[in-house]
């Protein structure tokens, strides 16, 4: 009876934390699309705006965002899977790839607004890109090297030894197994590690500050080494310049639901394609 | 070499680190044979025949003395490529382990890593290899099914068929019916007896009544030590050494 009582109690306090964590997702949702839905429309989606930022719509900001995560995801996918191969399969285990390993964690850490000094320096001065989409997105690729990276690892240490052998020993070379069996067994996890990465760089501020967004340019960015209007540095010029603050507010919040719609909607394509893959031989 | 040897074991000593797992092992394995090894767990059997296509390779910290041929062919010497020794010497694990893939996908495999492009020849040699791994009936209609929907006796005959597909030349058997039920057991035990026409088999086993059914020739394994080797027949009714009739009459194992 007191056993039963006391297990009661621990499951309803696991309860009550999930409400809680629910609460705090749903009322952000809630308060995001209440402010924001006014404005949205399909000229607010598809219009470039006009009349210092008030009037039109946010189009050339949300192909800014677009292009800028893409160019990252680009930029980080193949480099960071590239670096968990080397270190989950051909990496001999010695205290330099442990301290190489340490490090890649420590990266996660650093604040982002240092990988903006950073892409400013590297990027923007020193190879002369400029304020650029190419700035900001090999910075906001630096950002996700560490998300992509550990993720990979982790699915590519999940890959049983078993299948492994199986393919070595039908004479498949040590890279066709990895091609053929590792990679494929381990694409769920490495998708997972890419949705995490879009959703971080989507969102992220600090690192493009002062390496790919500007405060307002004509229509929509005509090159990779172009400035562009992107969706978290409108949000906050929005809030604090210009002359009309209150209408100003009401568009930031539109521009903040376009944002948490858009990076659903990317982490939903991937998780779609996740569960295909999933459904297909799991 | 004798021509009826296809593999032969000459005085093979084997190290994980420092723990010695084999002791001057010698042994011949015979074409078109059945050739089983038996013994108590951790007595090296299964590090034995994971030799005979390298795959002990993979394991960190491992030493090997002694020569290990297949035909003529060392199959240690630097001018070996451990994966041209691998798609001749095929194996079948312990654990049925096919590729998360289709089932078709994974007779297939082989022959693609291998380099074979032809669809047609590929269809082809899918089917034969299904068929003498006698699963083709079970699965002709769902070859695009995942190969993980089969039943765990199902899973380990597509793993010989996937063998087969290679056009391996000796089968390695590591405990290949240590997680299947009576009946799938008797089916591959079947198989094995079938293939043997084709194929040189070895077949590791805790079950020393699936050594005294399936094999030809038997060799008893104690603390990494080749205890006697001989026919199957001779070994269980009058094996020469004590040590081999205390296991084999149950007294220890």
């Amino acid at each position: 009876m007191k056993k039963e009582f006391s297990q009661n109690i621990g499951f309803f306090g696991l309860f009550f934390c999930m409400v809680i964590t629910l609460l705090a997702l749903g009322s952000i949702i809630y308060f995001i699309a209440a402010r924001g839905f006014g404005v949205l429309s399909w000229d607010f989606l598809t219009k470039v705006p006009y009349s210092a930022m008030t009037k039109g719509g946010i189009a050339p900001v949300i192909t800014g965002t677009f292009y800028i995560t893409l160019g990252a995801i680009i930029f980080a996918l193949p480099l960071g899977l590239a670096c968990a191969i080397y270190l989950c399969e051909y990496s001999p285990k010695s205290i330099v790839v442990n301290i190489i390993r340490i490090s890649i964690n420590n990266l996660a850490g650093v604040p982002s607004v240092v990988f903006g000094l950073f892409g400013l320096a590297v990027f923007v001065k020193f190879l002369g890109f400029g304020v650029s989409i190419l700035s900001g997105s090999l910075t906001l690729g630096i950002l996700a090297l560490p998300i992509i990276i550990s993720s990979a690892q982790e699915a590519l240490l999940a890959v049983p030894h078993s299948i492994r052998e199986a393919s070595l020993s039908l004479g498949a070379t040590k890279w066709g197994t990895i091609k053929n069996v590792v990679l494929p067994s381990a694409l769920p996890g490495i998708l997972t590690g890419v949705i995490l990465s879009i959703g971080r760089v989507a969102g992220e501020t600090a690192p493009i500050l002062f390496t790919a967004a500007a405060f307002y340019t004509r229509g929509y960015p005509k090159s990779v080494f172009s400035e562009v209007m992107v969706l978290p540095y409108h949000i906050y010029a929005l809030m604090t310049e210009g002359a009309h603050p209150d209408e100003q507010r009401a568009i930031a919040y539109g521009c903040s639901l376009v944002l948490l719609l858009l990076v659903l909607f990317i982490s939903g394509v991937a998780i779609f394609l996740r569960q295909r893959k999933r459904g297909l031989y799991g | 070499m004798d021509n009826n040897v296809k593999m032969q074991a000459k005085n093979v000593d084997f190290f994980y680190g420092k723990n010695q797992a084999l002791n001057n092992v010698s042994l011949d394995i015979y074409a078109n044979k059945v050739t089983a090894m038996i013994g108590p767990s951790g007595c090296g059997k299964s590090t034995f025949i994971r030799l005979f296509n390298r795959m002990n390779e993979l394991v960190p910290h491992t030493i090997l003395h002694g020569k290990i041929f297949l035909d003529d062919l060392e199959i240690n010497s630097p001018l070996v490529d451990a994966v041209d020794i691998r798609r001749r010497v095929g194996m079948v694990f312990q654990k049925p382990n096919p590729f998360p893939k289709s089932i078709f996908e994974n007779i297939s495999y082989g022959l693609k890593v291998n380099g074979i492009k032809d669809k047609a020849f590929i269809e082809q040699k899918v089917e034969d290899s299904l068929k003498k791994a006698v699963i083709w009936d079970e699965v002709k209609c769902r070859l695009n099914d995942s190969a993980l929907k089969l039943s765990g006796g199902q899973q380990q005959r597509l793993c010989i068929a996937r063998c087969l597909a290679v056009e391996t030349e000796v089968i390695l058997f590591d405990e290949p019916c240590a997680s299947l039920d009576p009946i799938s057991t008797a089916k591959i035990e079947e198989l094995i007896l079938e293939l043997k026409k084709d194929y040189s088999i070895v077949i590791v086993t805790h079950n020393m009544q699936q050594a005294a059914r399936v094999s030809d020739y038997t060799g008893f394994f104690l603390l990494g030590e080749l205890v006697e080797f001989g026919k199957t027949q001779d070994i269980f009714t009058s094996p020469k050494e004590k040590r081999t009739e205390d296991y084999i009459t149950g007294r220890y194992g």
